[in-house]
């Protein structure tokens, strides 16, 4: 009944646990950078291209956002080589992670899109600019604003959904933490002290995010 | 050796749909339960409640669901208590789960006009009988879509209780394919019957906020 | 003795003083119009006598409860304090009646039956028998009005707090909210009304109070400050508005 949280015997694996926080923060910033460039993508594609396209993109969308996380892992970890596709488990977590995020912002850039009057995208064209520069400067400037707080949210998310990577042994903190339970047996400090990381990790994403944000749509 | 058809395959995987199904509709129901609690003393305007409920929600939004899974899988063991993988999933999803409803309803809530406060306050109705008679009756209906909306989260969250050892659709699709070595074929399928669990739900989601819009 | 005693009371929201030590005698009967340029405070005195705002000094007693005391039951002072807002507050998601039928079910217990006879009898004095189960989205601003003053009027109220009934209706619909007001006024009920409608406050106001920057600047019988307004403050106010 009265057991001692031990702490201390964190101590000597800080190493693994740290190299385990980098490679999730690495994960993180990665997936979400390629991420809202597939969902920029597909926003735009869903919205300005072909009929055949936008029916594409929105089966990805569905696909993805009615289906597990895990579930596209391991899909792509243990399903994809029997198509002759091997990845590595390192490959395959930055993979699944891109095509998670890139599904969900299709779907909140696609939003934002919609939400810009139609007349903006009329004025644009008679001031005789291009197709591009008008989706560019006129369109997608705007829904980023609009969107930007969804998107951070979203962010946030996927980040805590990739603790799951841990499970095709991507060496994320979830299996750093993992590593050390197996090795002290100290399961619930070792998860609560990641579990607290995680936590940390969220709140400062959400302020960064949003100082981010400031500084982009400085104006207005 | 053991040969698996297509359909026992398949077979298999619906019967842990199951538990999949059950898990997802404790955990919505309780969590719904808990999330009705926390959201009467969230908007309670009672400083010591306000601030638990924002820590409570900080944690469970702010941290892995499977970390919260371990958590409870390896916590409650301390207290000398045999923790079932059940135990553990259901807490866990629960609680995860009530983080997410009470911000969501937290925001229905905070929607109705001010106005509706003090109409129901200068009636000298008490806080409770304001939520209970005037603000809930109108806020409950901006909140079924998203509420809807969160349960699909709820069905995918389950598929983590299989970490645990939880044996529903996502734990018995790893077993079937270390069964049989064709794991295109059976995550496949697992990802299609959660598909066909999720989607009618995101679909109907999406209409019931399509018509609310339309009705303002 | 008064019905409602105001005492040097003073509010500031952040650095900003809105009540700058209000005193007041209300009796029983009374009409107390309260006028004055928007920002001179007359809204929020009125929201402080029910308990919707806060007070930092000073006290008001209403119908022998203490307003602004720690222990204060609210609760029992809003059973005798009725308040109508200038935008309506109806429960859209309930009907005329049942907007009307709350509070005295819910808050005083009665059965929905004798609630349902209190409703019919204060719909009808403010003219919408017919408008019982209709909901308020179908009402008129005009006849919103009149079902949030019915729904105040349900409590039995001793006094009745109007903050500025009249204003968020289109002109045409003004006279039919005053008229209801000028009845219950005829019929002996407290009011006490913040309100932009001069000539109502003259005809039928029993005591005028005039505001400015957060004080009582002039009062008295409303004919006789309309007609002779000691404060250039007050002459400045009815030449605009008047």
């Amino acid at each position: 009944m009265s057991y001692k949280l031990q702490f201390a015997e964190l101590l000597p694996y800080w190493n693994v646990l740290l190299q385990g926080l980098i490679f999730t923060i690495v994960l993180t910033v990665v997936s979400t950078v390629a991420g809202i460039a597939v969902g920029t993508a597909g926003a735009s594609a869903r919205t300005f291209g072909p009929v055949w396209l936008g029916r594409i993109v929105a089966v990805y969308v569905e696909l993805i956002r009615n289906t597990p996380f895990i579930v596209q892992l391991f899909f792509i970890f243990f399903g994809l080589p029997a198509l002759g596709l091997k990845l590595s488990e390192t490959t395959a977590a930055f993979l699944a992670m891109v095509i998670n995020l890139g599904a969900y912002s299709t779907e909140i850039i696609r939003a934002g899109i919609e939400a810009v009057p139609k007349g903006h995208i009329e004025a644009g064209l008679s001031l005789a600019m291009t197709k591009w520069e008008v989706l560019r400067r006129i369109v997608l400037n705007q829904a980023f604003r609009k969107i930007y707080p969804a998107l951070s949210s979203q962010i946030i998310i996927v980040m805590l959904g990739s603790a799951v990577v841990s499970q095709i042994s991507a060496e994320d903190l979830t299996y750093a933490a993992n590593f050390v339970a197996s090795r002290n047996f100290r399961n619930f400090e070792v998860y609560l002290l990641a579990a607290l990381a995680y936590l940390v990790l969220a709140m400062l994403t959400r302020s960064l995010l949003r100082a981010l944000g400031r500084v982009i749509f400085k104006a207005r | 050796m053991l040969q698996f058809s297509f359909w026992d395959i398949l077979s298999n995987l619906l019967i842990a749909t199951q538990w999949t199904i059950v898990l997802s509709l404790i955990a919505f129901v309780c969590g719904g339960i808990v999330g009705l609690a926390l959201l009467f003393m969230r908007t309670s305007r009672i400083p010591a409640l306000e601030w638990f409920t924002k820590v409570y929600i900080e944690f469970f939004q702010g941290t892995p669901l499977l970390m919260q899974l371990f958590l409870f899988f390896f916590g409650i063991a301390l207290f000398g208590f045999e923790v079932s993988p059940w135990t553990a999933a259901t807490l866990a999803l629960t609680f995860w789960t009530s983080a997410f409803l009470t911000e969501v309803w937290r925001g229905c809530v905070e929607s109705i006009p001010k106005g509706q406060w003090e109409a129901s306050s200068s009636l000298a109705l008490s806080y409770i009988e304001q939520m209970r008679y005037v603000i809930l009756p109108q806020a409950s209906r901006i909140a079924v879509a998203p509420t809807v909306g969160f349960s699909v989260q709820v069905i995918k969250g389950t598929a983590l209780a299989s970490i645990i050892g939880f044996v529903e659709l996502t734990k018995a699709g790893t077993m079937l394919n270390n069964a049989t070595f064709r794991p295109f074929l059976v995550y496949s399928l697992v990802a299609l019957i959660y598909f066909c669990l999720c989607f009618p739900l995101s679909w109907w989601a999406k209409k019931i906020e399509g018509r609310l819009n339309v009705a303002r | 003795m008064s019905l409602v005693s105001i005492r040097d009371v003073r509010k500031s929201f952040g650095a900003n003083e809105v009540l700058k030590g209000v005193s007041l005698d209300i009796a029983k009967g009374d009409v107390v119009a309260i006028i004055g340029r928007s920002g001179s405070g007359k809204s929020t005195l009125l929201r402080c006598i029910n308990g919707l705002e806060t007070y930092q000094s000073g006290s008001i007693i209403a119908d022998g409860i203490e307003v602004g005391g720690a222990s204060t039951n609210l609760r029992e002072l809003r059973r005798h304090v009725g308040m109508v807002f200038q935008q309506f507050n109806l429960f859209p998601h309930l009907t005329a009646a049942e907007n009307v039928m709350l509070a005295p079910t819910v808050v005083n217990k009665v059965s929905k039956a004798e609630a349902r006879a209190t409703a019919a009898e204060v719909l009808a004095k403010v003219g919408l028998s017919e408008k019982m189960d209709a909901y308020p989205s179908e009402l008129s601003g005009g006849q919103q009005q009149r079902v949030a003053i019915a729904r105040s009027l349900a409590m039995r109220p001793k006094v009745l707090l109007c903050d500025e009934i009249t204003s968020a209706l289109d002109p045409e619909l003004v006279n039919e909210v005053l008229r209801v007001v000028e009845q219950l006024a005829r019929e002996g009920m407290t009011l006490i009304l913040v309100t932009h409608e001069m000539r109502f406050a003259r005809d039928v106001g029993t005591k005028l109070v005039f505001m400015h920057h957060g004080k009582v600047h002039e009062e008295g019988v409303p004919k006789e400050v309309f007609a002779a307004p000691r404060t250039p403050e007050l002459q400045q106010f009815v030449g605009q508005v008047g």
